[in-house]
């Protein structure tokens, strides 16, 4: 039990920590980069730069707020 | 030498320096902004963990689901190099001290624990997935081509002499690259993660990139392009100390 909490605390501070919109930005990504592909799949290579920049930009929005 | 075996022979080097080479910037780059050590571990556990999956599976590796493997590492390396980014860019606009805490809290760590020494945990990790799932591919790749014509020990000496010249250039990289300040080479590695990420997660889910691998160094271009126009965004409007 304690190896477990062990390993769920490394897991998380290694794929989360201090910026979880990453880590969901990184999902987002990747479901986006799914939907597009199933639907419009010319439009996959752009879609998912686009995403990914904007994953970014909110996560540095965010670190600018008080 | 027949022409198809040299044939063979060629596009086994060819394919495997390109993996090779992919595998290279990873562990140099991890090298170079984490740490040699947990570099050269996450090197060395892949390729342990490589020859014991060739000697159970063997050929069976040749049917292994390339596509599905690239979805999740990709979506690993776009997480963590978007991770290495933000702290880059929030350095270099000066919202964030330019200090690397990852290695002061692991030398406290490892103070504390007497005889425990510094590892670096996403180092590792970044190395060993980039080594290993690239080491899959050359392996399938030998065996693939290889196996077809009945060369199995050619093909795997192509193999080998393309690791050989990968390993050269990579000695005469890693010593470049240690002039290079830290946090743009942070920065650098951040964005080459990035890059991998989103083109590994399209190759996953079949995306026709209609540039080749050359999208790789069109992502490089274009988050590069972005990270200037953020971190020169940020430095004009200074708010509030980051995260």
């Amino acid at each position: 039990m304690k190896i477990l909490r062990s390993l769920g605390r490394f897991l998380w501070d290694f794929l989360i920590g201090d910026t979880p919109e990453l880590f969901l930005g990184g999902i987002f990504t990747i479901v986006v980069a799914w939907i597009t592909q199933s639907n419009v799949p010319t439009a996959s290579p752009v879609i998912i730069p686009l995403a990914v920049a904007g994953v970014m930009a909110t996560s540095l929005w965010r670190a600018r707020r008080p | 030498m027949t022409s198809s075996i040299s044939v063979m022979v060629v596009a086994v080097f060819l394919a495997s320096l390109v993996e090779m080479v992919e595998a290279l910037t990873i562990v140099v780059a991890v090298g170079a902004t984490r740490g040699w050590r947990s570099a050269f571990e996450g090197v060395a556990a892949a390729l342990g963990l490589l020859a014991v999956t060739v000697a159970i599976a063997g050929p069976a590796l040749a049917r292994v689901p390339l596509t599905g493997l690239r979805l999740v590492v990709g979506g690993f390396l776009l997480i963590f190099g978007m991770q290495w980014l933000r702290k880059s860019i929030l350095r270099s606009a000066g919202l964030k001290a330019r200090h690397d805490e990852d290695v002061i809290y692991a030398e406290t760590v490892a103070s504390l624990q007497g005889s425990a020494v510094n590892r670096d945990s996403v180092g590792f990790v970044t190395s060993f997935k980039g080594v290993f799932l690239e080491g899959i591919e050359v392996v399938v790749t030998v065996i693939t081509l290889g196996g077809s014509t009945h060369r199995l020990g050619v093909a795997s000496l192509a193999a080998l002499a393309a690791l050989l010249l990968v390993v050269v250039v990579g000695a005469v990289v890693a010593k470049q690259l240690s002039r290079v300040p830290e946090n743009a080479m942070k920065m650098t590695v951040g964005l080459m993660l990035m890059a991998y990420g989103s083109f590994w997660i399209g190759e996953g889910l079949g995306v026709h990139w209609p540039h080749g691998d050359v999208t790789l160094l069109e992502f490089v271009a274009l988050y590069a392009l972005a990270t200037a126009e953020a971190t020169s965004w940020l430095r004009r409007h200074p708010l509030k100390v980051a995260a």
